[in-house]
């Protein structure tokens, strides 16, 4: 099967972008390097093509009972034109994918837009679509992943960026709500929300037109690697890498975001998160701080000055901002902030402080 | 893109560099290599008084995105080591022929270069 690519593919390509395979899609890794990219999101901004994350849309008189009862928040608490994050679990409690919800500007019955993880549109489409036919519900359920372009402006400097290119009209959106507005002339829904802990935007534009809106930002392209360096500064969960209900499955209490679940809604996997909640979780997802040289990694385990096993990471990079190794991980409840642990590298310990991400103040 | 292949150096297909004169010949990464790792973080090198075997793994380059085993271009003594990338790992993207040179190896054997790549030879490898 062929790799999908992002509308803006030969753009990237003629930037000198390289590029890797993420959830089945050829997305733009680094446009100039990481470091330079992450600097500029951190202390500017900067413009990242996500594409490849999906878009499924769910509209008709049981929309909201249909999303409510397959994601764990509570929706009700949402209003047009606010976003909701929550996780999608299956009867064991276990996350399949997180997702941002925007609950559209809608006069009458609710609209929503939810955004799976890439590779991820077409399993939750299908889920979508065979929940609603068990349960007889009066609902929509669309696919529009290829028909939506999306475009994460991010950094201290992405509001007024926004503002230039919308004529002012990102000034009235707060963070976390959304709006459809005209970007560089082109319609498009914004929602100021992200994924590396700055202020900023995510744009959905019609995919045919996404150059016009990526062109109206001047500043620096980013790619996946300095999202990814960025995302973990602030312990945001990748999906498929630090949960994943196949190599890695966790409810969303041993994954920290027990927060999205609302057990006084009723959700597929409900019941079972009641006894997790009730009974306790063995791991937690946690930060670790290398007090020696030497970069986590995915995969690699955790271990207490006894060598006895506290668990394993998930993800790992060295910091760009703090210049310090970071890593995050499921580490045993023997194992809370302040405790030092070795991180094995290759086979050598290597000192470690574990902490509560995120690793920066934000 | 092009890179960088100083024609007074030999080459592994594995994208490491060594001199070929003097008693001692330096070791490194070359520039082709250090573009495809990205920003460089930690680079991990045997000590003073270690043996190489060429062919082999001699140390670890980490870069924010990958880990990529050094390979040995030839086998040896190492008789010193580039300390200064132990806190300045990104001399590797500066400077891969210069300053970002890993170790420096007395060599077993005389013939030791002759399996090795010349530039042109390397060059059109990554090209």
């Amino acid at each position: 099967m062929g790799l999908r690519k992002p509308p803006l593919h030969t753009i990237h390509a003629d930037r000198d972008a390289s590029f890797t395979e993420f959830g089945g899609w050829e997305m733009p890794v680094e446009f100039d390097s990481i470091r330079t990219e992450h600097a500029a999101v951190r202390e500017s901004a900067g413009l990242f093509d996500v594409s490849h994350m999906g878009e499924i849309r769910v509209s008709g008189p049981d929309a909201a009972t249909l999303l409510g009862r397959l994601t764990t928040n509570d929706l009700s608490e949402i209003d047009p034109g606010e976003t909701q994050y929550a996780c999608i679990t299956d009867e064991a409690g276990i996350i399949l994918d997180d997702t941002m919800i925007f609950r559209l500007p809608d006069e009458g019955d609710p609209v929503y837009l939810f955004v799976p993880n890439a590779g991820h549109d077409a399993e939750m489409y299908t889920r979508w679509i065979e929940y609603r036919d068990e349960w007889g519900l009066d609902a929509t359920v669309h696919n529009a992943t290829e028909e939506w372009a999306m475009l994460a402006l991010q950094g201290p400097d992405a509001p007024d960026l926004a503002a230039e290119a919308t004529d002012g009209a990102t000034r009235d959106i707060d963070r976390f709500d959304t709006a459809f507005l005209d970007v560089a002339g082109v319609r498009s829904f914004a929602s100021r929300t992200g994924y590396t802990g700055e202020d900023g935007f995510e744009f959905l534009v019609p995919w045919d037109e996404a150059e016009t809106v990526w062109s109206a930002f001047d500043c620096q392209p980013c790619g996946l690697g300095a999202r990814d360096t960025l995302r973990l500064e602030m312990g945001f969960l990748l999906s498929g890498q630090d949960f994943d209900p196949e190599d890695e499955p966790r409810t969303p209490y041993e994954a920290g975001v027990g927060w999205t679940v609302d057990l006084d809604t009723e959700f597929v996997g409900r019941d079972a998160l009641e006894a997790v909640e009730r009974e306790g979780v063995d791991q937690r997802f946690r930060g670790v701080v290398l007090q020696q040289r030497g970069v986590p990694r995915h995969g690699y385990e955790v271990v207490d000055a006894d060598g006895e096993h506290l668990g394993h990471l998930t993800s790992g990079t060295m910091s760009p901002t703090l210049g310090e190794p970071i890593g995050l991980g499921y580490l045993s409840e023997q194992a809370p902030p302040g405790t030092r642990v070795r991180v094995m590298v290759r086979g050598e310990p290597k000192q470690a402080n574990v902490v509560t991400p995120p690793f920066i103040d934000k | 893109m092009s890179f960088d292949v100083p024609a007074d150096r030999r080459y592994l297909e594995s994208h490491e560099w060594t001199t070929a004169d003097g008693e001692t010949v330096r070791i490194g990464i070359t520039d082709f290599a250090q573009d495809e790792l990205g920003d460089v973080v930690f680079v991990e090198l045997p000590a003073a008084g270690d043996e190489v075997t060429n062919d082999e793994e001699f140390g670890v380059v980490e870069s924010i995105k990958a880990v990529s085993d050094l390979v040995s271009p030839v086998s040896g003594t190492v008789t010193a080591v580039n300390e200064a990338l132990f806190d300045a790992p990104e001399l590797v993207n500066e400077d891969p022929y210069g300053e970002g040179w890993m170790i420096e190896v007395e060599p077993s054997s005389e013939d030791a270069f002759d399996d090795l790549l010349s530039a042109d030879e390397y060059r059109d490898q990554i090209e």
